[in-house]
């Protein structure tokens, strides 16, 4: 061969290097150290004195981790239950013809394009028990109102959930949208011209051939419900108290704040476990069927 | 069909598409559920934008969705350029500029490794390329903070702790995933055929790249170009961890202004911060919002 032949030969091996390289270390590197970080006893500086599950024990004994994990459930849950109903029937009422179908689409999803800072400032204001909504409901005449919900330590966790959905159900609507354009309007016509009223339609035909949709839905907000971090901080800064505490704040004040390095090390390593569990299967899968196409 | 009394609930009970009273109430109820939740869904955003052009005084006379009596944008000019955040009282100004200087290299370097990444594992085929590529596709998932600590190592190994340039380098290595899956599932759409007669007529790999590929490409540059941008001017975690003082990125500074204020709250500057730290973004997805969801619905749908 000659130079420049294998010049051109090593190219593309050149090509992918300092990304490969950097993915190496920068992400599998990394989740290893930091695992191992987590059978250590570091405090404020790494260091590999193993200790075994010690930390992780530690952790599991901690009632803020607790009150974390509780929170996670509930956020979590309500998160991708509340976000998935709501976009899949914004998409279902968007797709029955409407007039201004690109003005509503836009609407729906611009929350997506703010970072979670601005949400979670504009929902603090939105929700202040001072001056906000439930001063705006007073003033309409129904002066017994209150909603307290941010400054409640059992239902500031709902507040949350709130601005959340309020920031993703366009982008759950989007997908929907997608997925109701490709279902096959031949069935459709079939079963109306067989007299099946429009929320038969639906409930027996249409959101059965969503499952897919469904699916990625899923993993999208379970994804970003695990990652939140932003908008409980802008929000309510894990408060009152720890009671909006979510396993991503419980870490970073583990790390950054509390040196126990290794209490956030196995605490970060138990996100990223159960961040996997949902996201491999969901990988493996979508990258079979791209094989077989 | 023979006249009855109560045709009318007879109709009703019929297939909706031949008769028009129960279409009419479909309408009506389609419409009306559309206008509800859309209005819904600007209050946040209307709210935001008068409560920032609001005095505290009209703040306290008024309520959330009120209209400024006497629009001021003292709130804008003061965050903009003189309030103070942690201990500098300069305003949101230098930390908007910083999040300039962060986002933009950030995209560009992303965004080309990410094409050229794309172009080799859609043209080559190796031992092992679709594991290589599902572990790329990992990368773009993991929670950051299994990487806080290790990369706040590394930052300080390279002398990059607390500035600018670390940031960069910290987006453009968990960007590259994101870029590269966008431009891998684009490329992989362009048919063989095109690089086997570019090679027959002797293209060599940079001349394919730039030459045939490159120029088609146009759509999935844009949407990667604003799903970096957005996200990496968006970014709270990286900015709060791994920035110091006066480099930090502007979501970080407005939290702090926001969260850290002492005495009463100014609602009318939290708001206006809000909008500030908000408008590059808003402008992108006004301007090119198709480009936005495309980018979305890469980011959720893969191959």
């Amino acid at each position: 061969m000659t130079l420049s032949k294998r010049i051109q030969a090593a190219l593309p091996a050149f090509v992918l290097s300092p990304s490969l390289a950097a993915i190496a270390i920068c992400v599998y590197g990394f989740i290893a150290y930091t695992a191992l970080l987590s059978f250590t006893g570091s405090k404020m500086f790494a260091k590999f004195d193993f200790v075994g599950l010690r930390q992780y024990e530690r952790l599991f004994d901690n009632p803020r981790w607790i009150t974390a994990v509780e929170n996670m459930a509930i956020f979590g849950g309500l998160y991708v239950v509340v976000a998935t109903c709501l976009g899949l029937y914004i998409a279902v009422l968007i797709d029955q013809k409407i007039r201004l179908e690109g003005v509503f689409r836009a609407i729906f999803l611009y929350p997506m394009a703010l970072s979670f800072v601005v949400t979670g400032v504009i929902w603090q204001w939105l929700l202040n028990p001072g001056l906000g909504l439930e001063h705006m409901v007073r003033s309409l005449g129904w002066q017994s109102f209150t909603f307290q919900w941010l400054v409640e330590p059992d239902w500031a966790i709902y507040t949350i959930v709130i601005a959340g959905v309020w920031q993703v159900t366009g982008f759950v609507m989007a997908l929907f949208l997608a997925g109701l354009r490709g279902v096959d309007t031949e069935i459709l016509r079939a079963a109306r011209v067989d007299g099946a009223p429009v929320h038969k339609v639906y409930t027996r035909i249409v959101i059965p051939a969503l499952r897919p949709v469904f699916l990625t839905a899923f993993v999208i907000e379970a994804h970003l419900a695990i990652k939140s971090y932003d908008l409980v901080v802008a929000l309510t800064k894990g408060g009152p108290g720890v009671s909006t505490e979510l396993p991503s704040t419980f870490m970073y004040s583990m790390t950054f704040t509390r040196n126990e390095l290794g209490v956030g090390a196995a605490s970060a390593t138990v996100m990223l476990t159960s961040l996997a569990a949902i996201i491999v299967p969901y990988l493996y899968s979508e990258l079979r069927d791209d094989r077989r196409a | 069909m023979t006249a009855v009394p109560d045709s009318n609930f007879a109709m009703a009970l019929m297939r909706p598409r031949s008769l028009n009273p129960t279409k009419m109430l479909g309408r009506i109820f389609v419409y009306g559920c559309l206008v509800v939740l859309a209005a819904l869904f600007l209050a946040p955003l209307a709210s935001m934008v008068m409560t920032s052009l609001k005095s505290m005084d009209e703040i306290r006379s008024g309520t959330l969705l009120s209209v400024p009596q006497a629009p001021t944008i003292e709130a804008w000019a003061s965050v903009w350029s003189s309030a103070c955040i942690s201990i500098a009282c300069g305003g949101l100004k230098g930390y908007f500029g910083n999040s300039f200087l962060i986002a933009v290299p950030a995209t560009l370097i992303s965004v080309g490794l990410g094409a050229l990444n794309g172009y080799v594992f859609s043209t080559r085929r190796f031992q092992g390329d679709n594991i290589l590529f599902g572990l790329i596709l990992f990368g773009c998932f993991i929670p950051f903070q299994i990487v806080l600590i290790p990369m706040a190592g590394l930052l300080g190994m390279l002398g990059l702790a607390g500035t600018i340039p670390g940031l960069v380098l910290v987006h453009v290595v968990y960007g590259v995933c994101f870029t590269t899956m966008f431009f891998r599932n684009y490329f992989v759409t362009v048919p063989a055929e095109i690089f086997k007669a570019a090679r027959v007529d002797g293209a060599g790999f940079w001349a394919i790249f730039f030459r045939i590929l490159l120029p088609i490409s146009w759509p999935i540059v844009m949407v990667s170009i604003i799903w970096q941008f957005t996200g990496v001017w968006n970014d709270f975690l990286f900015g709060v961890s791994f920035a110091a003082g006066s480099n930090q990125p502007v979501t970080v500074a407005v939290n702090n202004l926001v969260n850290t204020s002492t005495g009463t709250k100014a609602y009318n500057e939290d708001m206006a911060a809000a909008m500030i730290a908000a408008l590059p973004t808003i402008v992108i997805y006004v301007a090119a919002g198709r480009y936005f969801l495309r980018g979305l619905m890469a980011g959720a749908v893969k191959g």
